[in-house]
């Protein structure tokens, strides 16, 4: 059972509209690796010009933070699941 | 592990509750968790609202209702027609009002026994200390970044909880910041993301229950925090997503390194937020990139003229099926990919809706070549006002 990336609905549009994929990953980097090679304007979205984790998107393994794990190179195991947390600022005046 | 929030300001505690009083709470006065000491605690409470729209709604509909002594609502805005689908505070009759002064005026009449005060300004770096200082626990129901830093800092120089919610189409996220020992906002998003990288609200839409539904976990767990019950969401990241009807929860930690609440703090005051953020924020006011321009009466007399203008509409297929200007549909996400089906040797007008999209429609195109390309001023809601009334406004 491969690993399962949750993506949220800001940056559905640029992933086919999904809200999940599933990827074989051994690490976190190898999956987000993948997810965006399928999904390529996701690329921008994730990550800087240099290949870095953007600051203001928070990944979790079911309900850690890697940033406090291994970051991209926290393990991952079949059946976990990936979370991409992008912070979204709307409470609608 | 419950937390009470003891009141640190005002006057003198309310010792005791009147007959009518009694009724009125008498379905938490039955209740063990709450009582006569628990409704005193919520009497002696004071709680700042900070935004009185879609979040700010329940909350201030069920604090109110629950008996919340003293209750600050803190909004600049004015009523908008399109608010009325989820800001269910206010009534048709309250569309071009101040907010904060309708809202107050909903509240009192659903409890005239409590205290509401309503600021009818816009929270910033220069007032929030001292609106903040007369309240025990504050709620962030805002919808842009730099209200939310600024919340955030704030809250945490004067060592105030923030009963944090936020929401995005169908999604929502709530937990409580800003406690002893518990993370903060920047603890889990140090840095905000660049203007434009997210979309606004205005832009992406949202269902109408959501934020009531964000707004009341969030009325529930200032009510925790004040009655000192309960597991509240210190450390927890509630993530709720309405279409998959799911609720999950996420670790938050503190950040030992963080800005704001780490060991070795490195802000010490409040910031220009709206600088931190990148100038423009998520709503904040401020331009869009120059690019040349047509008025709507302009653009009626060139058409009416017979003119070869290519009109191009750089909105979403279904804001197309709202109403639109029989234009060639090519939404701005997809004009790198769908550049082709444009002829550079024609002219071209692009509109959105405001006039925002299609001025970063027009920036790229030129960049990408083209030359006779102008961008329709204020979109299809200038169109409407000044040109055809018979298109509708969204």
């Amino acid at each position: 059972m491969p690993v399962k990336v949750m993506i949220p609905s800001p940056l559905r549009p640029y992933a086919g509209k999904r809200d999940s994929a599933e990827f074989a990953a051994r690490t976190v980097g190898e999956a987000l690796g993948h997810l965006t090679t399928e999904f390529g304007e996701l690329r921008k979205h994730l990550f800087t010009e240099d290949g870095k984790l953007r600051s203001f998107v928070n990944v979790y393994v079911n309900d850690e933070d890697i940033r406090y794990l291994a970051k991209e190179n926290t393990p991952t195991k079949d059946g976990d699941t990936i979370s991409i947390i992008p912070s979204i600022a709307g409470g609608i005046r | 592990m419950a937390t009470t929030v003891q009141p640190q300001t005002g006057a003198k505690p309310a010792a005791g509750l009147s007959n009518e009083e009694i009724l009125r709470y008498s379905r938490h006065l039955i209740m063990p968790e709450v009582g006569m000491e628990g409704q005193l605690k919520l009497k002696n409470a004071k709680v700042l609202l900070i935004g009185t729209g879609g979040l700010g709604a329940p909350l201030g509909l069920y604090l109110a209702a629950a008996g919340v002594g003293k209750l600050g609502l803190v909004d600049f805005d004015v009523v908008d027609f399109t608010n009325l689908q989820r800001q269910v505070t206010f009534g048709t009759s309250d569309v071009g009002k101040p907010k904060s002064e309708a809202a107050r005026a909903r509240l009192a009449n659903l409890n005239p026994d409590i205290q509401i005060q309503s600021f009818e300004t816009q929270l910033t770096s220069a007032n929030a200390l001292e609106l903040f200082k007369d309240f025990d626990i504050i709620v962030d129901g805002t919808d842009n970044f730099p209200t939310r830093y600024l919340v955030n800092d704030a809250c945490i120089l004067l060592g105030k909880p923030n009963v944090y919610g936020s929401i995005f189409r169908f999604e929502g996220q709530v937990t409580v910041f800003g406690m002893p020992d518990g993370p903060c906002y920047r603890c889990l998003y140090p840095e905000p993301p660049p203007p434009g990288l997210v979309p606004s609200c205005a832009e992406g839409g949202v269902l109408g229950v959501l934020p009531g539904i964000v707004g009341s976990i969030q009325a529930m767990e200032t009510i925790k925090l004040i009655l000192g019950r309960g597991d509240n969401l210190v450390g927890r990241l509630l993530l709720f997503d309405a279409l998959g009807m799911k609720f999950r929860e996420l670790k938050l930690r503190k950040n030992p390194n963080c800005p704001m609440c780490g060991t070795n703090r490195t802000i010490h005051k409040l910031i220009d937020y709206f600088e931190f953020c990148g100038v423009r924020g998520e709503e904040a006011p401020g331009p869009t990139v120059q690019v040349p321009e047509i008025t709507p009466r302009e653009l009626k007399a060139r058409l009416d003229r017979g003119d070869d203008l290519f009109i191009l509409d750089v909105r979403e297929p279904h804001e197309y099926q709202i109403c639109n200007l029989k234009g060639h549909l090519l939404p701005l996400g997809e004009l790198t990919r769908r550049l082709h089906e444009l002829d550079t040797s024609r002219e071209i007008v692009a509109h959105c809706r405001s006039g925002k999209r299609s001025a970063e429609a027009v920036d790229f195109l030129r960049k990408a070549g083209f030359r006779k390309i102008l961008n329709l001023k204020g979109g299809i809601l200038a169109w409407s006002d000044e040109v055809d009334p018979s298109v509708p406004k969204y």
